[in-house]
């Protein structure tokens, strides 16, 4: 075993989590299922506390001294957090999560803007969030939905993008940037650049790679860049959609309602500056507020920090999970070439059944189809277990996971 | 552990009775869960209105590959319209082991078909 992987680029951050001193079945629990949700510092929980007991009251309303605090903490939240990504405040839009922003995307933009004969084109390894959505428009505007496919060791081919772009059709692009199954890192700036060249607008779905990795999205270049703030060790609710000025602006608004409004007539209104204009009713305060502590927490750990953390974890396990005997490895096999989730099979055990054995030792692993169905008949499985890992994990988790997969064997007479 | 994975349940899941297709079928239902996609079917062959014949066919957990399993050997034989009647705690009770929440739809997926099958009504069984 290499000793190596147990330096950690981070400092040992387990005490600042609360949640990661729960004990079941006489083990500590090992947390490996942050690509489903994070866990969340105490720093994000007091800021949150601290807003609803000290500050509390709406935005952008009131006159008095209360809400102007509340609108400055607010709106402080989201310029850190748009330049935490590289984007810049007006551009940076609180949705619910990460499905509402690529929605929004779909019926504020694409409904609009496709018809017969467009073709939007998505990759086999999108989340349902960045399938259905793009499924409905097709249904009501008549264009077609296309998939690029994904090879045996879980990547794109920039060359099958290049000719579908070249048949001249496609009016839009989605991708993920890292996949919640495969932990592949696609090659987004690439994409989006080749996808406006083509004349097509560009969505990236970032839900597993802000958490994890450095991201910039004024680099990356797509017209669109969504995320979520409980991934990134934020509170669930609060979820972000970056967008291109010049769209944004022409676009309608997705929600109709209070606050996005400049004027409302009898018949007719105008609309809010951006980004109020996309975001109807009372937004989630103290949510955003609550991301706006957990993008601090992440940034002073340091985002490089965290990758190269995710990067050593991932490579601990991509070598010690072939230990076990009859383990089939889903995703590329290169540490770099892939974010801190890995997905695997067990012959003779269904996911399902290597979760509970986990379970069993306290170790939460999901298993299932992780709302990537197209990409689960792509691999040939029904479903497949995942670990995936964020800065409190440390190699000591992947040796527990072994050790519960092993006792799994054991229970199964294999 | 062994409380969930008894013998009986791993030798069901490794060999489950009365698996595969039925090529002369009067009924046919299929199903998955979509918590996690397991996937189930049923055919089933009736004879002076019980159930003659019975094949489930899918892919899915222990506990719902050995649920359909143990349930086919009880069906086969039933009057089609007992079928109806039957409860999520017959097939827990048939399963012989104790279900968490979070397993129980793993567990209840073959009466789901089987209900689908013969009474149309495919709602998840109380």
């Amino acid at each position: 075993m290499a000793t190596a992987h147990h330096t950690s680029t981070l400092p040992d951050v387990r005490a600042d989590f609360p949640v990661l001193r729960r004990e079941w079945n006489g083990h500590r629990v090992t947390y490996i299922d942050s690509a489903a949700t994070a866990q969340k510092p105490k720093q994000v929980l007091d800021a949150m506390d601290r807003f609803l007991n000290e500050s509390n009251a709406s935005v952008h309303r009131g006159v008095y001294d209360l809400g102007r605090e509340a609108t400055e903490l607010f709106e402080g939240a989201r310029e850190r957090i748009a330049s935490f990504v590289g984007g810049t405040a007006e551009t940076t839009i609180f949705t619910h999560n990460a499905t509402e922003a690529i929605n929004l995307v779909a019926y504020a933009w694409a409904r609009d803007n496709l018809g017969p004969g467009d073709e939007i084109l998505i990759t086999r390894m999108e989340h349902h969030s960045n399938v259905v959505p793009w499924q409905l428009v097709c249904q009501d505007t008549g264009a077609k939905l296309r998939y690029l496919g994904v090879s045996d060791d879980g990547r794109l081919s920039l060359d099958e993008l290049d000719s579908v772009l070249a048949e001249g059709r496609v009016k839009l692009v989605g991708v993920v940037h890292v996949s919640n199954v495969l932990g592949t890192i696609n090659p987004v700036a690439e994409i989006a650049a080749r996808a406006r060249a083509a004349g097509a607008v560009s969505v990236v779905d970032g839900t597993q790679a802000v958490p994890q990795m450095p991201v910039n999205v004024a680099d990356v270049g797509a017209d669109f860049y969504a995320w979520t703030g409980h991934k990134a060790l934020g509170p669930t609710g609060v979820g972000v959609l970056h967008g291109r000025r010049e769209l944004l602006l022409e676009m309608r608004p997705f929600i109709a309602g209070g606050h996005m409004i400049s004027r409302v007539d009898d018949e007719l209104s105008t609309w809010a500056e951006l980004p109020h204009k996309f975001e109807a009713g009372t937004s989630a305060i103290a949510e955003a507020i609550g991301l706006g502590a957990a993008i601090d927490y992440l940034s002073d750990l340091g985002m490089e920090n965290v990758r190269t953390h995710e990067r050593d974890l991932t490579t601990y396990a991509l070598e010690r999970l072939p230990e076990v005997p009859d383990i089939t490895l889903h995703g590329p096999p290169d540490p770099d070439r892939r974010g801190g989730v890995v997905s695997f099979s067990m012959e003779g055990i269904h996911p399902h059944d290597i979760a509970e054995v986990c379970d069993r030792f306290a170790v939460c692993i999901r298993a299932g189809h992780h709302c990537a169905q197209p990409l689960m008949r792509r691999l040939g499985v029904g479903a497949t277990a995942r670990a995936s890992f964020h800065v409190y994990n440390a190699p000591e988790n992947v040796d527990r996971l072994l050790e519960a997969l092993h006792e799994a064997r054991r229970v199964f007479e294999l | 552990m062994e409380e969930l994975y008894r013998d009986y349940i791993l030798d069901h899941y490794k060999n489950p009775r009365n698996f595969g297709e039925l090529e002369t079928r009067d009924l046919e239902f299929h199903d998955h869960n979509p918590l996690c996609g397991d996937e189930l079917g049923v055919h089933i062959r009736v004879e002076d209105g019980k159930i003659a014949d019975l094949r489930f066919h899918g892919q899915g957990c222990a506990i719902s590959q050995a649920a359909a399993s143990i349930a086919s050997e009880e069906l086969i034989g039933m009057p089609i319209d007992e079928v109806g009647d039957l409860s999520a705690d017959w097939v827990i009770e048939q399963l012989g082991i104790d279900i968490s929440a979070t397993r129980r739809k793993c567990a209840l997926l073959n009466l789901k078909v089987i209900r689908g099958a013969t009474t149309g009504d495919a709602s998840w069984p109380e």
